[in-house]
């Protein structure tokens, strides 16, 4: 999986939970959940529907490393390893 | 015989159209069932009956708009089954409402005619609802996302209603404390490390057990005010979710002191996606005793919430920031939360409010008293 | 240029005249015989000029006896004459009903086939010159309940030009209903639209959205309504259906197979009146084209009142067929 297409992924995943936002306007630097608006419930859903996705597992302690797009898709090339 | 009435879902609901009635004369029905949907402006609302008995009769058509109270069915109990049962009048039964040449076309096409949205007289499916949906013009989501903005406007217009009867007849009085979140986010580190992503918790299922157990202490603050204060023996917590298109629903967990974390969790986990596309019961919307406001991370660290009539307090959450803090003479930065009580004055008084709010900091800065 | 198309604007009244005229020109088995028809010129001044032309034998002026003189018309026609016998109002053609229901209507029947009645029976009727309950009223259906008959109706001006030579052609009685309160209207005829097709009933204007089918009073009223709607964006078919015995079904289902929809208008008393048996045929034949009820609009049942407002309040007008589509059509 390409880093494009795994950033299309993502931006599907996105739009599925918060679906009246824009997640492809996102900066790679831009904080994901603040950006979007997404709270404390939905961002849960996102990393569910991650791990489901993607085949692997975030645990909490990770969190902080999923922040921004950049740092999301580095998480996922890196796990998926 | 029992009336079943257009029951309220909350202060601000004046009527309810019936859009399907899911039982027909000579049905059982037993406590909790759904029999009917009605559309309000909180949506499409699955109406649930109150009574273990058999349908007598269905007074109500389809599509027809009536006050709250007004009798919508005629329930037998058990008691007094068997009774006649009444044979089932014809503009009640459970039938699509289609014109004679929609019919013929949808049959000829194979469509299912429930799933097309009728623009003819009183919602009937026309020929020219049944061609649009044929040359592919209309999918039946279109429908959908238009209802879902004239719901928005509804929403705001419900909670409208309700926040100005709030703040027009209940004398409100606000409290608030400072708690130490640090022993409960670790609690909270802790559990999740021993359960998958799905399982794992929020911090708010905590909130709501920490109220759960206090209301159990301070029953004076769950129950509704009806001329004079009426206690309330469930303890439901209504659940404020806020819409992204504006305006909240307030969801009820039922039973909340009955359940552990994981319960809650797993209500939450149901009635918040359900909140959010209005897809609510009955029960949910309307048999809350008592209403959380939890704001979430990152957001504002303090708020005073208005009642929702006809309870008698609401709490609210806070933002979890670090702050200094004070303690035994020590001074130590802390994950901080601000919790505050907003209750209505004619029921109770600040020595009422007060002991909650303490006893809601002491559960939550001993988490290990919360989930025994 | 005798291949010059020709179209007049004449009255309703002319218009009948004319037709008249013209039968009693071609055939001398022809005459019109009638109260008041020949010396007054016609209680509505329809045959004026007639008693100079064609003499009295053939303009004939008859004592004030309906069941008499209908009856010496069906003598006359079972003799070989062609007689056109006037009736000077419907409420008075009540008096000659045995000698319409009980002989023109049943001879050819009780007859074994052996005697036709070629009478035609024209009959002024409908409301809207204030002449009370003694004088207007719409009754067609009680005519075209029964049969034996043809039961025409002359909603326009090139139907009453047009519609009595093929009546007088018939082998067995025809009535043909006229509208007091057109005699006067303008309106344009072809002269040489040829001989009207009095089996079939007509479109008068084609539409995609609503059918108003109709007859008599009610064709015009249908029309202008149906221009109303236009504007509006309602395009509203008008049928005329001119033959009320016996019914042309097709014209009626091609138009609603096309529309979908129908509304059915006439003066005549609601309860079992024509709409009722092409409401009826409708559901019989071709319910699985329908996309909304089948309305109609009929007549007030009571006696037709002699003041302007009241007899204009007791029968269908243009806005009362506006608002009944719009209904249908857009359910507000």
């Amino acid at each position: 999986m390409t880093e494009e297409e795994i950033k299309q992924v993502l931006f599907r995943l996105l739009k599925k939970i918060a679906p009246e936002t824009e997640p492809e306007k996102l900066k790679p630097d831009d904080d994901i959940r603040r950006t979007l608006e997404i709270d404390s419930f939905d961002a849960l859903q996102f990393v569910v529907a991650l791990d489901e996705h993607f085949g692997i597992e975030t645990p909490e302690a990770d969190y902080g490393k999923i922040a921004t797009l950049k740092g999301l898709i580095s998480y996922i090339i890196q796990k998926r390893k | 015989m029992i009336e079943f009435t257009m029951p309220s879902l909350g202060a601000d609901m004046e009527a309810g159209t019936l859009m399907e009635w899911l039982v027909k004369p000579g049905d059982h029905v037993k406590r909790g069932d759904i029999i009917a949907t009605v559309d309000t402006q909180k949506g499409l609302i699955d109406i649930e009956v109150f009574d273990t008995g058999i349908v007598n009769a269905l007074l109500i058509k389809v599509n027809e708009k009536v006050p709250v109270g007004t009798k919508m069915a005629l329930i037998a109990t058990d008691k007094e089954a068997p009774v006649p049962i009444q044979k089932q009048p014809p503009g009640v039964e459970r039938r699509i409402r289609a014109t004679p040449l929609a019919k013929k076309m949808a049959a000829d096409k194979g469509i299912d005619l429930s799933t097309i949205k009728g623009t003819g007289e009183g919602g009937a499916i026309t020929h020219v609802d049944v061609e649009k949906v044929i040359s592919g013009k209309i999918p039946p989501e279109v429908h959908e996302e238009e209802e879902k903005t004239g719901a928005a406007e509804n929403i705001r217009m419900a909670v409208a209603a309700a926040m100005s009867k709030s703040n027009r007849e209940i004398p409100h009085y606000y409290l608030d404390v400072k708690v130490d979140m640090s022993k409960a986010l670790a609690w909270l580190t802790e559990a999740n490390k021993q359960r998958t992503v799905k399982l794992r918790l929020l911090p708010v299922v905590l909130l709501v057990k920490a109220v759960a157990k206090a209301l159990k202490e301070v029953p004076d603050l769950n129950g509704y005010w009806e001329n004079g204060l009426s206690e309330k023996q469930e303890i439901n917590i209504g659940f404020v979710v806020s819409l992204r298109k504006g305006g909240v629903m307030i969801p009820a967990i039922h039973d909340a002191d009955k359940k552990n974390v994981d319960e809650l969790m797993t209500s939450l986990n149901d009635i918040i996606p359900r909140a959010r596309a209005m897809k609510l019961r009955s029960s949910e919307l309307s048999e809350s005793t008592f209403t959380i406001s939890s704001l979430g991370e990152g957001n504002a660290d303090t708020v005073y919430g208005v009642i929702y009539p006809p309870q008698v307090a609401l709490a609210g959450f806070g933002s979890i920031t670090e702050q200094p803090w004070a303690e035994s003479g020590m001074l130590d930065v802390r994950p901080v939360m601000n919790i505050t009580l907003s209750a209505d004055h004619r029921a109770t008084d600040g020595a009422t409010g007060s002991r909650f709010l303490m006893i809601v900091k002491k559960f939550l800065e001993n988490p290990e008293l919360l989930v025994q | 240029m005798d291949a010059l198309i020709k179209n007049t604007t004449i009255t309703y009244r002319e218009a009948i005249k004319q037709a008249i005229r013209e039968a009693m020109q071609k055939d001398e088995k022809v005459f019109l015989m009638g109260e008041d028809v020949g010396r007054y010129g016609g209680a509505f001044a329809v045959s004026k000029g007639l008693l100079q032309e064609f003499g009295p034998d053939r303009i004939m002026d008859v004592p004030l006896s309906e069941s008499g003189f209908v009856g010496a018309g069906i003598g006359a026609a079972l003799k070989g004459m062609r007689p056109i016998v006037e009736i000077m109002t419907v409420n008075f053609g009540l008096l000659a009903m045995d000698q319409v229901v009980n002989n023109a209507a049943t001879l050819l029947h009780m007859s074994g086939g052996q005697l036709n009645v070629p009478l035609v029976i024209r009959i002024s009727c409908g409301i809207g010159r204030q002449l009370a309950a003694q004088h207007s009223h719409s009754w067609e259906p009680l005519y075209a309940h029964i049969p034996g008959l043809k039961v025409l109706s002359a909603g326009t001006h090139e139907d009453a030009r047009h519609m009595l030579q093929p009546a007088l052609n018939s082998p067995d009685p025809v009535i043909i209903f006229e509208y007091t309160f057109l005699l006067n209207a303008e309106g344009e005829v072809s002269e040489d639209a040829g001989m009207v097709d009095i089996t079939k009933a007509k479109v008068r204007r084609q539409g995609k959205d609503i059918s108003i089918i109709t007859y008599g009073a009610g064709v015009y009223k249908a029309l202008e309504a149906a221009t109303v709607l236009a504007a509006e964006g309602i395009d509203a078919e008008v049928v005329d259906l001119r033959v009320l015995r016996p019914l042309d079904n097709e014209t009626v289902f091609d138009s609603v197979r096309k529309t979908h929809r129908a509304l059915l208008v006439e003066e005549a008393w609601g309860a079992v009146n024509v709409s009722s048996e092409v409401c009826a045929r409708i559901m019989e034949n071709i319910f699985y084209e329908l996309d909304a009820p089948v309305m109609r609009l009929g007549g007030q049942e009571v006696p037709i009142p002699y003041p302007k407002h009241l007899e204009n309040a007791s029968v269908p007008q243009k806005e009362d067929i506006i608002n009944a589509i719009k209904k249908i059509m857009l359910h507000d």
